[in-house]
């Protein structure tokens, strides 16, 4: 059997474990963005924070997936069910991109362009909303880019505590020692991260500042 | 408080104004006009500044200003010590002196981008302190020499940031703009929807001059605004400056290390070396000075025309 007649009689378990993933990587993006972004700004605001919350994040980014996801098991409330403690152990992995281009595209800003801001009477809500945010949109992107591609990733290995997903396919084939059972996780997973990788890329390049404005 | 008794003594100002031609006009008419109450500025009118007494009436003043900075180790290092200094309404006040002689700290001090360590900085007889700074910002325009114009927003948007923030209707925003470009030498109908990359420095110190002047301020700080330019553009633009600041009729406090724009844009030039004020003068007292910086400094341009004398013998 071919790998295409493999991949075209499971085709509504792959599409099906696919949307898993990418169900997966939606709720770990949009928690990790919801919490790295602010972190992000609060450490350009109070730079004593910067290496606790730095520190901890790339200490996060060295626990190998495995372990972490077997760490948190016994963890009461997570450990109830796996798809949550997949969704918090992956958004422990994606914050520190996040976090890291949040602040360094807020410190990038052109001091100048931030000093004009204060001297022309912008508080300083002002001149984070609309001077220091929109100017950094581009580099918080590559950010999220990064974290996305990273998060597809990782995610496969979720299914190792049972949490679905495209991982499913790769353990299984694992086991049975079938190559097409791999494939069958891997290529979507890879191709989905191209695709996120290229898209993201695209938003990024249209949110450089200087570099025609979408307007 | 202080915009609406700007506003008071413009209108008073205006009134008294009035009175006077309708005093020469119509002698007789004086008395109607005492019951209605304009003429009541007219008994007050003599005590508000004049054109002749316009120089006088403090706008900024330095009491005895010391600011330093302290560093990781806890040393202290002054930027500006004990600074008196006043700058009178109307004038254009130039802070002369060499790199960190404390010129632009003390222009920030007026704004309230610093805060002085000792001593009081009162902008229309107010402390700084006392003043909200975003309010204290807001009647008070600032440029500087990279400009800061927002990358993002386009040149109409850069010039209405204050207005925006003000929140006049669109239709003043609108109308203030195009009114500024053409003040500052920009066709509104090719400028407007332009982006600061698009510009040339010339045009984008210009955007900066129409944004700091967008809600009329009173004052005008300036931290070496034609610093960036190449000296031809620069010489054009500060020509330009020049005539537009007879027209304007604002205090302006320019920052520069720049002898001829000193001499040039000047009324009265405060010479600061290491954080201390050495001298005000006149451009005139200014070059005839015996005070060693100041001297130094005049001794620039004396240079120049030397370099001119031996050329322009051979000629002859």
């Amino acid at each position: 059997m071919s790998l295409a007649e493999f991949f075209l009689r499971h085709r509504l378990e792959i599409l099906q474990s696919t949307g898993e993933h990418v169900w997966l990587v939606a709720l770990t993006m949009l928690f990790s963005i919801a919490i790295g972004v602010p972190l992000g700004i609060l450490v350009t605001r109070r730079p004593w924070l910067s290496k606790p919350i730095l520190g901890g994040a790339n200490i996060a980014e060295t626990i190998p997936s495995l372990a972490l996801f077997g760490f948190l098991l016994p963890v009461p409330w997570l450990g109830d069910r796996a798809t949550r403690l997949a969704i918090v152990a992956l958004t422990l992995y994606a914050l520190l991109p996040i976090i890291r281009n949040t602040s360094a595209g807020i410190s990038g800003v052109d001091p100048a362009v931030r000093e004009a801001a204060r001297g022309m009477g912008m508080t300083d809500a002002q001149v984070l909303w609309r001077v220091e945010l929109p100017l950094s949109f581009s580099t918080m992107i590559a950010g999220i880019r990064v974290a996305t591609v990273l998060t597809i990733g990782i995610a496969t290995i979720a299914a190792a505590i049972g949490a679905g997903g495209l991982g499913e396919f790769i353990f299984r084939g694992l086991a049975m020692v079938d190559n097409h059972l791999i494939l069958a996780g891997a290529i979507p997973a890879a191709l989905l991260a191209l695709l996120a990788d290229f898209l993201l890329g695209l938003l990024e390049r249209r949110l450089r500042p200087g570099a025609s404005p979408a307007r | 408080m202080a915009g609406v008794n700007d506003e008071l003594s413009r209108v008073s100002k205006n009134e008294f104004a009035l009175s006077a031609v309708i005093r020469l006009t119509h002698p007789d008419a004086i008395a109607s006009l005492d019951a209605s109450g304009a003429v009541r500025a007219c008994t007050h009118a003599p005590s508000l500044p004049m054109n002749a007494e316009a120089g006088r009436e403090p706008i900024i003043e330095f009491r005895n200003v010391t600011y330093h900075l302290r560093d990781g180790d806890g040393h202290q290092k002054s930027l500006l010590e004990s600074l008196n200094l006043t700058v009178s309404r109307g004038e254009t006040l130039v802070l002369l002196g060499r790199s960190g002689a404390g010129k632009t700290t003390a222009l920030k001090l007026i704004n309230r981008l610093l805060e002085p360590s000792r001593g009081e900085v009162l902008v229309e007889g107010k402390s700084i302190l006392a003043w909200d700074p975003i309010a204290l910002r807001r009647r008070i325009g600032y440029v500087i020499q990279e400009t800061g114009l927002f990358p993002h927003y386009t040149v109409a948007e850069n010039v209405a940031l204050v207005p925006r923030l003000e929140r006049w209707p669109p239709a003043r925003v609108q109308a203030r703009v195009d009114e500024l470009l053409a003040l500052v030498g920009l066709a509104p109908e090719t400028f407007l929807r332009r982006y600061p990359h698009e510009l040339s420095g010339g045009q984008r110190q210009r955007v900066g001059l129409a944004r700091a002047l967008a809600a009329d301020p009173a004052i005008l700080l300036m931290d070496e605004p034609f610093g960036a330019l190449d000296p031809l553009t620069r010489t054009e633009i500060r020509r330009e400056f020049q005539a537009l600041k007879q027209r304007l009729g604002k205090t302006i406090v320019i920052v520069t290390h720049d002898i001829h724009e000193a001499v040039l844009l000047g009324t009265r030039i405060a010479l600061m070396d290491s954080g201390k004020l050495t001298g005000s003068f006149s451009p005139e007292q200014f070059l005839d000075s015996n005070e060693p910086v100041a001297a130094a400094f005049a001794a620039q341009l004396r240079e120049l025309e030397k370099l001119r004398e031996p050329q322009s013998g051979e000629h002859r």
